[in-house]
């Protein structure tokens, strides 16, 4: 039986594969084609999407790379007559392979293989057997020892250990716990928890209903970001499928475990990622955090004991039941056990979900799996962990995937954006985008984040317009150590990082703004002029043309000039220009 | 729909379902809030001020948590609301400049509609599409890979279709 599956996430949906798996739906009714056409979920290469996998019996048989509507046409011939040749032009190349070829998927584990929308083609590559062992197997303490053994860490940026949260709620009194996850993925770069949420949203609540059952807790809670509509839906037909099944609800495979579980949407606020921020938006509070000591496993929900992880960690539980916490301690460094999946974007040129085991290089994930640059301009460095991570220089490329080893370089492992940028991005001006993030979104509870990332923002702000003074990076420095000493939560603690890893690697960037008003990677916009080289104008006027202010003038075959006063420097002219006489600088 | 206008009259009993299901349920406040700016289109003064007198809450916590979150807004959308994104990877790849080329075009800049109640622009954190970047996302569709250049096409494209169907 061949299966013909649309990859339907939302970067598959965005690149057209909505309009993809109509016109295959239409062609295969029309002409009568013995094929079943299904939907599964996003398997990470989104530099090619829309991705179309052929099924021969179970088998993959060809792999089809940014297909179009019109495609459908060859695509109909090849399943008709099995001609390979009709499909050629779209098959997955060898150097698009090695992206996947060179994963290890624990937590993209039947990402954009099995149909998220029902639940039998989950059960029927062995899902839910995680939980059924652990149910009926195991107790509630060796999950906990079985999720201590295979050394799993929380995959939200902390990377506190998940067995002693669970072991600390589990031991704390009261009968009434919680059991949360966060997939407020607000990082901004980071979108590995929406695509498994997508993707594969069994295996989220499978390793939730896990979770639930070594706390002791009655009630599970995803906290999903407004911004994900596909990812609620596929979630709450999941949730209504299990139910259904008697997965979720009272006795679960006839035991005496039993767990509600329902979706709680947010509302947009990057603060709630922080768990005591998370369960204030919960209770339907501002998100802002509450002091710890009490941790949320004393006193979270509703004051009860509450545990909450992240998709991603949770993503593994279940491969982790099922294959024993030795084989996923086996993957990874000695601090660092097993996978972590990257979203890899920026200027790259192969961008999408990679999932490596800790350990890997940065280069391997770069170049090996990402294939370096898109650009022709050399690589310059990469940010770690959004807001509150930092930019690891080219030279350290080398640097290990370990939480240790990244946060010695300033940097953190993050939730796993991962933003790859060549000589055109400049620092002062990334620094400056993550603290226009952090100002505009601190929750205003504490006065050194409050306050400080807004000083922070119009030091930056006065800098990349070429008005930055002498002692501004000591202001800058002193500033930001004052935040990281004087704010509650993560978001504070964290969000002087960009600023100073920038400073640490890229000082001669702010002394270049600072001291010559110069932006040394020519982004800057106030600080960079347009002009027109005039040994390489041949006066053609295409320049002319696609100026769409009238800013340059001249006559045909005669020099032409920008008038810098009209100009507004967006550069259509420096593309439009053939023989590179447009020169920014 | 509720009244444009500033008379400040919506018509509440589109609420009554929601507060009925939810009202009585600790912790539902954003749940109802998103429900009211599903109907209303956003939050009208009245409508805070009803759901604060239906709940019990006090209407400075209702008001307090509407604007604490950015989903919520306070003023009607125009027909098209762009959403621009603004994540890292957009950065990277120049949403900056598309920012300008929608003010350029539009004269509209953050959370602000034009004149003629056509366009809303609204800055966002991270829509997630970053392979497609920059991106940016109007009513429900989706236009990634985007420049300077497609954008003007793609607004001029949505003008022409809102003037024709004005003339129909």
């Amino acid at each position: 039986m061949i299966t013909v599956k649309v990859g339907q996430g939302s970067c598959g949906i965005s690149a057209g594969a909505g309009k993809v798996f109509n016109s295959l739906k239409n062609i295969i009714s029309e002409q009568n084609i013995n094929a079943n056409l299904s939907v599964t979920g996003c398997i990470g290469m989104c530099y090619l999407e829309p991705i179309v996998d052929i099924y021969n019996d179970g088998v993959l048989a060809a792999r089809l790379v940014r297909v179009t509507e019109n495609d459908a046409q060859s695509i109909a011939a090849y399943l008709t007559d099995g001609d390979v040749s009709k499909i050629e032009n779209l098959l997955l190349s060898d150097e698009d392979r090695v992206f996947l070829d060179s994963q290890t998927r624990i937590a993209l584990n039947g990402c954009g293989v099995i149909n998220p929308e029902e639940i039998d083609d989950y059960i029927s590559n062995g899902g839910y057997t995680a939980l059924k062992r652990a149910l009926t197997e195991m107790t509630p303490e060796t999950v906990i020892e079985e999720i201590k053994i295979s050394g799993l860490a929380g995959r939200g940026g902390a990377g506190f250990p998940t067995w002693f949260k669970w072991n600390a709620a589990r031991s704390s009194q009261g009968e009434e716990k919680y059991l949360i996850c966060n997939a407020d993925e607000g990082d901004p770069g980071a979108f590995m928890d929406r695509a498994v949420i997508e993707s594969n949203p069994h295996n989220l609540i499978e390793g939730m209903l896990i979770g639930a059952y070594a706390i002791g807790a009655k009630e599970a809670i995803v906290y999903v970001r407004a911004e994900y509509p596909l990812a609620i839906i596929r979630l709450e037909r999941a949730i209504e499928q299990a139910k259904e099944k008697g997965i979720v609800g009272d006795n679960i495979f006839g035991t005496k475990f039993s767990c509600s579980f329902r979706i709680k949407a947010g509302a947009g606020a990057f603060v709630c990622g922080e768990e005591t921020a998370l369960i204030e938006s919960l209770e339907g509070s501002r998100g802002m955090p509450r002091l710890k000591p009490p941790f949320p496993a004393q006193s979270g929900y509703w004051r009860k004991p509450s545990n909450i992880n992240n998709v991603e960690t949770f993503a593994n539980v279940s491969w982790i039941i099922r294959n024993g916490g030795e084989e996923f301690a086996k993957l990874g460094t000695p601090d660092s056990k097993g996978t972590k999946v990257f979203a890899i974007t920026g200027k790259i040129k192969r961008g999408g979900l990679v999932e490596v085991p800790m350990g890997k290089k940065l280069s391997d994930v770069i170049f090996d799996i990402g294939g370096g640059m898109k650009t022709d301009k050399s690589y310059k460095c990469v940010q770690l962990g959004g807001p509150s991570g930092g930019c690891i220089p080219a030279d350290m490329q080398d640097t290990e995937i370990d939480y240790k080893k990244l946060s010695a370089t300033g940097a953190i492992m993050g939730s796993g954006g991962m933003v790859v940028m060549d000589e055109s991005t400049c620092m002062v001006g990334m620094a400056r985008f993550f603290l226009d993030f952090t100002a505009k979104e601190s929750c205003g509870k504490c006065t050194h984040c409050r306050i400080g990332t807004k000083r922070l923002l119009e030091i930056l702000d006065r800098i990349c317009k070429g008005e930055g003074k002498e002692g501004d990076i000591e202001l800058l420095e002193e500033t930001c150590n004052e935040i990281k000493a004087g704010a509650l939560c993560g978001l504070g603690q964290t969000a002087p990082n960009p600023v100073l890893t920038t400073i640490k690697y890229y000082r001669d960037e702010y002394e270049a703004h600072i001291n010559e008003k110069r932006c040394p990677a020519g982004e800057c916009i106030d600080l960079v002029k347009y002009t027109i080289n005039e040994d390489k104008c041949i006066g053609c006027s295409l320049c002319s043309k696609k100026c769409p202010v009238g800013a340059i003038s001249g006559e045909i075959k005669k020099k032409f000039t920008i008038d810098t006063a009209v100009c507004i420097k967006c550069g259509q002219c420096m593309d439009a220009c053939r023989f590179g006489a447009v020169e920014k600088k | 729909m509720s009244c444009n206008c500033s008379c400040g009259k919506s018509d509440l009993s589109l609420l009554n379902d929601t507060l009925e299901h939810y009202a009585a349920i600790p912790g539902s406040l954003i749940t109802i809030l998103q429900k009211a700016q599903g109907i209303y289109g956003y939050l009208p003064a009245d409508v805070l001020n009803h759901i604060a007198d239906k709940t019990g809450i006090p209407a400075a916590k209702v008001f307090g948590v509407a604007t604490f979150y950015t989903q919520f807004r306070f003023k009607p959308v125009g027909k098209y609301l762009i959403m621009l994104c603004q994540g890292t990877a957009c950065h990277v790849n120049g949403s900056l400049m598309l920012e300008k080329t929608i003010f350029d075009t539009l004269g509209i800049k953050d959370g602000e509609t034009t004149e003629d109640g056509l366009f809303t622009l609204k800055n966002v954190a991270c829509l997630g599409c970053c392979s497609l970047s920059p991106v940016m996302m109007i009513n429900d569709e989706t236009y990634g890979s985007l420049t300077p250049q497609k954008v003007r096409g793609i607004i001029a494209r949505l003008k022409d279709e809102a003037l024709k169907e004005a003339a129909e």
